[in-house]
């Protein structure tokens, strides 16, 4: 499983109950597409910040970075520590961290 | 108050008694303290009675002297003693002591325009037996029920659907219109009820049934003011005085009643104020009743105790648990007959059955002076978005969103980019109309994520086309306050305060509401408030602050507003819920039933179950997918249980 679809799974599971809309693709708008609420955000970041151990600052908190599935991955993949560097292939990061 | 219910078969054939006492068996909760009927010439009226005034002569069904009306009433006439007064003086003749007369006569002196002299809360029936025809009735905002259905060649009516359902010969089904209407707005918008070919009747109208057909029409609806005004503050004095002067009167017929009358107090300033204005309209010892909550994000007894020490009042709380509200639930949409995506009516059920369990049958309580007053958060937020909206690219102005809703923590956590997604600035033009509550009902509608693909199949987004077509002429001369207004008071407030919160709540244990805010003068005053005098910048119910002054402890009258909630769908991961969480969501039911998506379901149950369900989403989810299924298993699948508990 690539991070993509790591977090594509969550976001589906978790904000739309396993029910994806047709066609829905990693560079869709989640808020265009109304598949986030003012909580979903905050369920987002929880997320983030338990699987990937990444922090997110203030700043971090903005549609760039959280509004879409690719917009996640290269947010994620940015952040990563250091010790990941190097580990492009997202799915060992991802099993690394089970 | 109580229960009515009543039968019209069109083309003349007798209605059976029988028929009569099954539909009145399903109403018995309503009025425990007598039953009556009449039937003759193809019509058949019933009555289940709480007597509250004339407690010898009230009987019902009741005829005029020379029989050729009868009625049948559900509700109080509040002015029926100044109405007598001038019907005895054009030489009507009296039976009885009850305001259930002075409706017969009023409307043998003035017809159907007789609703127009009513100051009260109503649903009731009259039948002209010389015309053959009936005449139905629901007061001005809604605070008591009255639903009906056409079988065949038969119209029946009754206070609630399930009388209806009484009879064998009507189909019970979901409408899905309904559902859809419900997983928007929180209500459905009459005549549509959850239930397909059952209707109910919308606050304010009336409706004549004949061999001719059924004809409904408006009799009364909010009209404010065209244009916001400013206020002299000169004048602020002389709109309070007025104000408190018509809340008093409000408050001090409302207190007739021939057996005592309690007060609900939450500790918030409505309630404070109306038990405030009942001691010092009747001067006497006052029983009070609230509910408290373990979870401080919901409990209010604090402020319940410095109102009852301050107000004196012999006072009794019901301290209400997630496990009580899991116990409670079922019968809680037994009786609101349509699904709810909160769980505040659980504890109201519970409060009802302390007061009568205490002995009292009417309570007198402050619903309305939010919708009326400009106490609802949702007014504060159409203003700060109109003002966001003027300058949107203010990094100053969204955040006043976050005083909005200091009770809310995900508000007050949200990045400012996400604000002005989830709060809808840049509102469709096509939507302006609705602009105060576009929010609200798109994140509600999110919701239908979990409907079944048949279900989702036969819904179609018109853009809100049925509350638009409602819409008065003059709504879009209003300002966005006033229309905030008008959307709230029209709907939400009769389709989920006043029934699934109100009347539902207080009638399953035989006790009557009584809402001084909600008498018709007031409303109608309020409708013609300046705005500013409503909520003064962002401070509400600005002019009901000043009536309070000295009246209630000022850290009531100050205190930030907090709605009525209560724990949500974490209730039902108690112990008390397990005999039904797990039947009604299994998989095969969910199927079964098919308006649900059964792995949708089950996904937000193992959310819930994980903790990773934090949101409104999630939660008005949950709630709203098991009491949609606790109504399909008592009025589709297991009606049959109910009809004849005796029996069993």
């Amino acid at each position: 499983m690539t991070l993509n679809d790591e977090l594509r799974a969550f976001v589906t599971e978790s904000f739309m109950f396993g029910k994806p809309y047709k066609d829905f693709a990693d560079d869709d708008s989640f808020i265009e597409h109304g598949i986030i609420d003012s909580t979903a955000v905050m369920e987002l970041v929880a997320f983030l910040e338990n699987r990937y151990r990444v922090k997110l600052l203030d700043q971090d908190l903005v549609p760039d970075n959280l509004d879409s599935v690719n917009g996640l991955a290269r947010f994620v993949e940015s952040r990563l520590p250091p010790n990941f560097t190097g580990a492009r292939d997202a799915s060992r990061i991802v099993l690394d961290r089970q | 108050m109580c229960g009515i219910a009543g039968s019209f078969n069109l083309d003349g054939t007798p209605v059976g008694q029988v028929s009569l006492q099954g539909m009145l068996r399903m109403l018995s909760h309503r009025g425990p303290d007598d039953a009556g009927f009449y039937a003759e010439n193809g019509v058949g009226l019933a009555h289940t009675r709480l007597s509250i005034l004339d407690l010898a002569g009230g009987h019902q069904p009741m005829c005029n002297e020379d029989s050729s009306f009868w009625i049948t009433f559900n509700g109080e006439i509040f002015n029926y003693l100044e109405l007598k007064k001038d019907l005895l003086a054009k030489g009507h003749t009296f039976a009885t002591r009850s305001d259930t007369e002075v409706i017969l006569h009023l409307y043998e002196e003035k017809g159907e325009d007789c609703v127009q002299y009513l100051n009260g809360q109503w649903a009731f029936a009259i039948w002209d037996n010389q015309r053959r025809r009936l005449f139905l009735s629901r007061d001005r905002l809604g605070v008591r029920p009255l639903f009906y259905t056409q079988t065949g060649k038969t119209f029946l009516f009754g206070s609630e659907i399930k009388a209806i359902f009484a009879n064998p010969a009507v189909s019970r089904e979901i409408d899905f219109a309904g559902l859809d209407e419900l997983f928007t707005y929180w209500c459905t918008i009459p005549p549509t009820t959850l239930f397909r070919n059952v209707h109910e009747l919308p606050p304010g109208h009336s409706m004549t049934v004949d061999a001719g057909g059924i004809a409904t029409r408006p009799y009364w609806d909010l009209q404010f003011n065209r244009s916001p005004e400013v206020v002299d503050p000169c004048h602020e004095e002389f709109y309070a005085d007025q104000l408190l002067d018509l809340l008093a009167d409000a408050t001090k017929i409302r207190l007739r009643s021939d057996v005592p009358v309690g007060a609900y107090l939450s500790g918030g300033l409505d309630s404070t104020m109306t038990t405030a204005l009942v001691k010092k309209v009747a001067n006497a010892k006052l029983r009070t009743f609230s509910i408290s909550f373990d979870n401080a994000e919901f409990d209010e007894s604090g402020y319940q105790n410095e109102a009852v020490h301050f107000l004196n009042t012999e006072h009794q709380d019901l301290r209400c648990t997630k496990n009580q509200i899991a116990e409670a639930f079922p019968e809680v949409i037994w009786h609101t007959e349509k699904p709810v995506l909160r769980t505040a009516p659980a504890p109201l059920y519970l409060l009802s059955q302390l007061v009568r369990n205490s002995g009292f049958k009417v309570v007198v309580t402050g619903e309305g002076a939010d919708e009326m007053l400009g106490g609802y958060d949702i007014f504060k937020e159409t203003k700060i978005r109109r003002f966001w909206e003027s300058q949107p690219h203010s990094k100053m102005r969204p955040l006043l969103l976050r005083r909005l809703y200091p009770y809310l923590r995900n508000i007050q956590e949200q990045p400012d980019a996400y604000r002005k997604a989830f709060f809808h600035i840049n509102v469709d033009p096509k939507l302006q109309p609705f602009f105060s509550h576009i929010p609200r009902w798109q994140l509600t509608a999110k919701l239908k994520t979990f409907f079944s693909d048949e279900v989702l199949a036969e819904l179609s987004d018109d853009g809100h086309g049925k509350v638009r077509s409602r819409l008065p002429i003059c709504y879009a001369s209003w300002d966005s306050f006033s229309q905030a207004q008008y959307l709230e008071t029209k709907y939400l407030l009769p389709g989920y305060i006043l029934s699934s919160q109100g009347d539902r709540m207080a009638m399953a244990h035989s006790v009557e509401s009584r809402f001084p805010f909600l008498d018709h003068r007031v409303v109608e005053f309020a409708c013609k408030l300046p705005v500013s005098l409503k909520m003064k910048v962002l401070n509400e119910k600005y002019l009901l602050k000043r009536c309070a002054k000295g009246l209630i402890p000022p850290s009531i009258a100050n205190r930030h507003k907090q709605p009525y909630r209560a724990p949500e769908a974490c209730s039902f991961f108690e112990p008390a819920a397990r005999a039904y969480m797990d039947d009604l969501l299994s998989p095969e039911q969910i199927s079964r039933d098919g308006i649900f998506d059964a792995p949708a379901v089950t996904m937000l149950v193992e959310k819930f179950r994980k903790g990773a369900a934090i949101g409104a989403k999630d939660n008005m989810g949950l709630v709203g997918i098991i009491s949609t299924q606790l109504l399909i298993h008592h009025f589709i699948n297991h009606f049959e249980r109910r009809m004849a508990p005796h029996d069993a």
